[in-house]
């Protein structure tokens, strides 16, 4: 019985919204969450290990931040793809 | 909600449609030759003074010191020595760059010329044909295939594997890397600020929610210092990533 109703109205609300919207809208978001998450963990470690590196040795600290940002910017443009795919996206 | 907070946001569409004046000559495109007249006057006027040992002037100091930054931080940094012949191309690359950025946090124009990919995309294929024209010249067109296809010290039996990969990663995903970089953060940039400026004008304009204003308002001033720091980093990086992959082209990994 209940599950009947559920199911019924499940269906009445189907056929009367149109939902490709906010589905747009939510497989934005998904898109570009996912993208950022395994470039988030990149940079940070990219990061940190260059902090560290020049803590050690302050005089290296020129080339260790040259490296960091070529490093930053190979594991960043992960993330833009994600951002650039998810203007793509269209309902 | 918006409807609520009285938010107007520009729709999305306004971000990569504009409209076109006489000839399709736009905003994009006036910025865009205000960065090419800039790069030319700076170093044009810059340069005058040539018997002069002690540079004076903002002029010739901006020129004196962005050259030798690009050649101490990016060419020595990543070619050494044999690089200084692209001295020309990486600055002149930088501060076109740097001043079709920088109009992002100019007020009234407020728009970064890079956050359409038409120039990036331009900037990315010269790129990939100086790297490539460059190996093939320096290693013969059979050794740069096979230096930038085969990484040194692979076993046999991956080969099969790892050809395709350095083939789409080397020739197909370094250009559009390139592209994709510097357009995505410009144009990241450049919404991050529209969304800051309109939710303060928004909060501004309600009488009760004023009170909240200062905090948006405060994000938007730190976004501006922000994407100052940002517009000078995506110049360098794109210029760093070029000077790489020639770098790469004339001296192969042994």
């Amino acid at each position: 019985m209940g599950l009947a109703l559920i199911h019924h109205l499940f269906l009445a609300a189907a056929a009367v919204t149109d939902n490709t919207k906010g589905l747009t809208a939510i497989g934005r978001g998904i898109v570009y969450g996912g993208a950022a998450i395994g470039p988030g963990i990149g940079i940070g470690l990219v990061v940190g290990n260059a902090i560290s590196a020049m803590a050690r040795q302050p005089e290296s600290a020129g080339v260790v931040r040259t490296t960091m940002f070529l490093g930053i910017a190979f594991t960043e443009a992960l993330a833009l793809f994600g951002f650039v795919l998810a203007f793509i996206i269209s309902g | 909600m918006n409807a609520f907070l009285a938010i107007d946001v520009p729709p999305i569409s306004q971000v990569t449609i504009w409209g076109n004046g006489p000839g399709g000559f736009n905003k994009t495109a006036a910025i865009y030759v205000f960065a090419a007249v800039a790069t030319l006057l700076l170093f044009v006027l810059g340069t005058r003074r040539k018997d002069a040992l002690v540079p004076a002037g903002l002029l010739q100091n901006t020129a004196e010191s962005g050259v030798a930054f690009v050649r101490n931080q990016i060419i020595m940094q990543t070619m050494g020595p044999d690089g200084l012949q692209y001295l020309p191309y990486l600055t002149t690359l930088f501060f076109f760059i740097f001043f079709s950025n920088i109009t992002e946090i100019i007020p009234g124009v407020q728009f970064p010329a890079n956050a359409r990919f038409a120039m990036p995309m331009t900037l990315a294929l010269a790129t990939w044909v100086i790297f490539n024209v460059v190996g093939v010249v320096k290693q013969g067109p059979i050794h740069y295939l096979k230096n930038s296809l085969i990484p040194p010290g692979v076993p046999k039996f991956l080969l099969i594997l790892v050809i395709p990969i350095e083939l789409i990663s080397t020739f197909l995903v370094r250009p559009f890397s390139l592209m994709v970089r510097l357009f995505a953060n410009m144009l990241a940039g450049h919404l991050i600020l529209v969304t800051f400026a309109t939710i303060s004008a928004a909060l501004f304009a309600k009488s009760i929610t004023v009170v909240i204003m200062p905090f948006s308002f405060f994000l938007l001033v730190a976004m501006t210092g922000f994407e100052i720091l940002v517009s000078f980093l995506q110049a360098f990086i794109f210029t760093i990533l070029t000077a790489v992959y020639i770098g790469s082209a004339m001296h192969p990994d042994h």
